[in-house]
C-alpha cells in the first residue's frame, strides 16, 4: 500500500485533475456557476453574464454585430496563412499569389476565404449601422459608441482597400493609381485657386500614400505594412471600446416596455435563480441604464451561460459556414501582372467604392473627398443632432409613422438618384455642352453635389413637416442608403469601358 | 498653509502642472511634426524620370510617337519638338491617341492634339514635359518636370 497505490490512482484520475485545474469550477449548473463560466473566463469576461431576452431575438440585431467580429477573426487566421508566403515586392508579390493559387496546398482555399470573407464583412458592417440606425439604437447614452462604430467603418473599409494592392495585378494597379489620384485631388481646389505651391494638401496626402510619385515599391510596402500591422492593430483596439461601451451603456437598447411585451418567459428556456444569489453574484449583474437591476431580480434576464454563448457560437458557425461555401464554388480574382503602360478598361475599384468612382467621373475632388467627408461627418453627427429619446430598440420606432417615412425617402432618394444620373447618362454634363467651362464649376455642381443637396433639402423638410428629428434623420439615412444602392449598382454593371455606359457587361465591345 | 488657495491667483501647484502640461504637449506636438516627416521622402526613390527618345530627324512630325516603356508622346510641330505625358490629369490612367487627339479610357477624358481638355472629368489639360538636347545630340525628355503648354524646343 502507499505510494504505489497512491501513483496508480493518480494516473486514473488523470484526465479528471487536469481538467479540473482547467476550467477551476464544475458543470454551469446553477445560475452562479453559470455566471462564473462567464466572468471567471479570461475570454469569455468581456461578455455580461446575464443578457436581456429582447438582446436575444435575432428579429431584433439579426447578428449583424456578430458576423462583422466573425469575419474579422476568419480574415485574421487566414491571413496569418497567407502571411507564410506572400512577398510583398514588386518582383515577387505577384508570382507569390500565384503560387498560393495554384502550387500551395489549400493556398488557393485560402485565399478564397480570404478575398470573400473581407467582403462579407464590408457588407455586414453596412447592414450592421443600418440596423443599428433603424432601431434607434445611437441614442443616448450610445452616442459615442456610434462614433466608435464610423471609426470601425472606415477601418473596414481601409483595410480592404489597402488589401488590394497586394496581389500586384492589373486590376490592384489601377485601382490603387486611381485612389492614389484621388488623394491628390485636392489639388483641384489648389490649382483653383492658384495656391498648390505654397500648400499641396493633395500632393502631401498622396506622397503619405505611396512614399513616392507613383504606386511602385514604396507604395506597396506602405500598403503592406498598413495592412498587415497597424490597421488590423487600430481594428482591434476600436472594437475593444466596442464591446466595452455596449456594456457600459447597459447592454443592448431596447425600448422602454419591452419586459411588458415580451410577457413572462416560456418555463424551459429561463432557468432563473435556481440557486438563491450570492451577494458577490448580484454585484457582477449590476450595469448602468435606465433600469438598474440592484434591488431587484434581474426579470427577463437570460444566463449568458448558455443563451448568448450559443447564438454567438451560432454566428460564428454561420459567417464561416458561408464564406467556405463560397470560397469552394468561386476563385478570388486574379488578372495579368501590373503593368504601368497599360491601364485596365475600364478600371474598377472594388464594389463598395464604384458608387463613389461613379461620381469621381465627373470630379475627382467631389466624388473622392468632397461627398465622403460630408456623408461620415453628416453619420457621426446624427446622434448629436436627433436627440428624441422616443422609439429607441423598435424597428423604424414601432409608431407606422416612422415605418411610413422611412418608405416615402426611400421612393424619394431612388426616384432622385435614378433622375439624375438617367439624365446625366442621356444628356451629360456641364463638359459636354460647355467643353471650356472651368473644373471648379463642375466640382461643386455635378450628380453627386446635386443629389446630395436634394437629400439634405428632403431631410429638412421631413423635420419641419413632420416636427421630429428622428424622422428627418430617417429621411436622410434611408435616402443616403438609397443613394449608395443605386450608385454603387451603375458602377459595377452599367459602366464599361471608357466609362460609358452599357445595359449589361454583355455587350462591352472586345478588343 | 494652502498652496491651491483659489484667492491667490496661480498656486504653486498650478504653475508646476500647467508647465508639465506645456511640456508634454510640445513634445507632443514635435513628436507628431516628426512622425509626418518620416513618410515623406525628401528624394524620391524612382529611377530616373530622363529618357532619351533620339536624335530631332528621328521625332515624327504632325504625328505622335509613344516613348517605349514610357508614358509620354513626342511630336514635332512649325515651332520644334515637345513632349506630352500620356498620364491623365483626371485619376492617372493612360490616354490613348486618336485622330482628333488623346483619349483616356477610365472615365472618358478628351484632350485635343496639343493636350487641352475638350471633355470628359479631368481638370486640366495633359501635362507638357521638358525636352532638352543632350551632349550627344540625342534628345532628352524629362518626366519629373513639367513646362507651360506651348513650350517648344528650336531644334
Ligand atoms: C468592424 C465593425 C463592427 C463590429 C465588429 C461591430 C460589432 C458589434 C456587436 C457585436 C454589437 C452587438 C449587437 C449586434 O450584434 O448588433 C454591436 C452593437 C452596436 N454597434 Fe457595432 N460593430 C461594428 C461596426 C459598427 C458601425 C459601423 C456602427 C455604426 C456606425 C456601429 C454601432 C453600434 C452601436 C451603436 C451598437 C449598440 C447597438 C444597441 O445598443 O442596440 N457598429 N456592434
Ligand atoms: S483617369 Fe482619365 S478620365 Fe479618369
Amino acid at each position: 500500500m502507499g505510494s504505489w497505490s497512491e501513483y496508480i490512482a493518480n494516473v486514473r484520475a488523470l484526465p479528471r485533475t487536469v481538467w479540473e485545474s482547467l476550467v477551476r469550477h464544475g458543470a454551469p449548473v446553477t445560475d452562479r456557476s453559470r455566471a462564473e463560466a462567464v466572468f471567471q473566463n479570461l475570454f469569455l469576461h468581456i461578455h455580461p453574464t446575464r443578457v436581456h431576452r429582447w438582446s436575444l431575438r435575432w428579429s431584433y440585431t439579426m447578428g449583424l454585430g456578430l458576423i462583422c467580429a466573425a469575419s474579422f477573426v476568419v480574415l485574421t487566421v487566414t491571413g496569418v496563412l497567407l502571411m507564410f508566403y506572400y512577398k510583398p515586392s514588386m518582383a515577387l508579390a505577384y508570382q507569390s499569389i500565384k503560387d498560393i493559387h495554384y502550387v500551395v496546398p489549400t493556398g488557393r482555399f485560402i485565399r478564397n476565404i480570404h478575398r470573400w470573407g473581407a467582403h462579407l464583412m464590408v457588407i455586414a458592417v453596412i447592414l450592421h449601422m443600418a440596423r443599428v440606425f433603424f432601431t434607434a439604437s445611437y441614442k443616448k447614452p450610445r452616442e459615442m459608441n456610434w462614433v466608435f462604430g464610423i471609426v470601425l467603418l472606415i477601418l473596414t473599409l481601409a483595410l480592404s482597400f489597402s488589401g488590394y494592392l497586394l496581389p500586384w495585378d492589373q486590376l490592384a494597379y489601377w485601382a490603387v493609381t486611381i485612389g492614389a489620384n484621388i488623394a491628390q485631388s485636392p489639388r483641384e481646389i489648389t490649382d483653383a485657386a492658384g495656391i498648390t505651391r505654397y500648400i499641396d494638401i493633395g500632393g502631401f496626402q498622396k506622397t503619405l500614400l505611396l512614399g513616392s510619385r507613383s504606386v511602385g515599391e514604396d507604395a506597396l510596402i506602405r500598403f503592406y505594412v498598413l495592412h498587415v500591422v497597424f490597421l488590423p492593430l487600430v481594428m482591434g483596439v476600436f472594437m475593444g471600446l466596442h464591446f466595452w461601451r455596449i456594456r457600459k451603456d447597459g447592454g443592448l437598447s431596447r425600448p422602454a416596455d419591452a419586459d411588458r411585451r415580451l410577457g413572462p418567459a416560456a418555463e424551459d428556456v429561463t432557468p432563473v435563480f435556481t440557486q438563491a444569489p450570492r451577494k458577490s453574484y448580484g454585484l457582477m449583474a449590476v450595469v448602468r441604464g435606465t433600469s438598474s437591476n440592484v434591488g431587484r431580480g434581474p426579470e427577463n434576464t437570460l444566463p449568458s451561460w448558455p443563451h448568448l454563448m450559443t447564438a454567438e457560437a451560432a454566428v460564428f458557425m454561420f459567417t464561416l459556414a458561408v464564406t467556405v461555401a463560397i470560397s469552394f464554388f468561386l476563385d478570388a480574382p486574379l488578372k495579368e501582372m501590373a503593368n504601368p503602360l497599360v491601364p485596365e478598361n475600364p478600371a474598377k475599384a472594388p464594389w463598395y467604392f464604384l458608387g463613389l468612382q461613379e461620381i469621381v467621373s465627373f470630379s475627382a475632388f467631389a466624388g473622392g473627398v468632397l461627398l465622403p467627408v460630408v456623408t461620415l461627418l453628416g453619420l457621426v453627427l446624427i446622434p448629436y443632432l436627433d436627440r428624441e429619446p422616443e422609439g429607441v430598440g423598435d424597428w423604424f420606432g414601432a409608431a407606422s409613422r416612422g415605418r411610413k417615412v422611412a418608405l416615402r425617402s426611400a421612393v424619394f432618394g431612388l426616384a432622385a438618384v435614378i433622375a439624375v444620373e438617367a439624365f446625366a447618362i442621356r444628356f451629360g454634363w456641364l463638359r459636354s455642352w460647355y467643353p471650356g467651362i472651368p473644373q471648379i464649376v463642375i466640382t461643386f455642381f455635378n450628380p453627386g453635389t446635386v443629389l446630395t443637396f436634394l437629400y439634405i433639402a428632403y431631410s429638412l423638410w421631413v423635420i419641419r413637416g413632420e416636427n421630429s428629428t428622428r424622422l428627418g434623420a430617417i429621411a436622410i439615412f434611408t435616402c443616403f442608403l438609397a443613394g449608395f444602392i443605386v450608385l454603387t449598382l451603375v458602377g459595377t454593371w452599367f459602366r464599361g469601358p471608357n466609362w460609358e455606359f452599357f445595359w449589361s457587361p454583355s455587350r462591352w465591345p472586345v478588343h | 498653509m494652502s498652496v491651491d488657495d483659489p484667492g491667490k491667483g496661480v498656486g504653486r501647484r498650478d504653475l508646476l502642472s500647467l508647465a508639465a502640461w506645456g511640456a508634454f504637449c510640445a513634445s507632443l506636438a514635435t513628436a507628431l511634426v516628426g512622425a509626418f516627416r518620416l513618410p515623406n521622402p525628401s528624394v524620391f526613390p524612382e529611377p530616373s524620370l530622363k529618357v532619351k527618345v533620339g536624335p530631332p530627324g528621328s521625332i515624327p512630325e504632325l504625328e505622335y510617337r509613344k516613348v517605349a516603356g514610357r508614358n509620354l508622346f513626342v511630336s514635332r510641330g512649325e515651332e520644334g519638338v515637345f513632349a506630352i505625358s500620356a498620364v491623365c490629369t483626371h485619376l492617372g490612367c493612360v490616354v490613348a491617341p486618336v485622330p482628333s487627339g488623346f483619349h483616356c479610357p477610365c472615365h472618358g477624358s478628351r484632350f485635343d492634339a496639343l493636350g487641352r481638355i475638350t471633355g470628359g472629368p479631368a481638370p486640366r489639360g495633359l501635362d507638357w514635359l521638358k525636352v532638352a538636347k543632350a551632349p550627344d545630340g540625342e534628345l532628352v525628355v524629362d518626366e519629373g518636370e513639367t513646362v507651360p503648354p506651348g513650350t517648344y524646343l528650336k531644334i
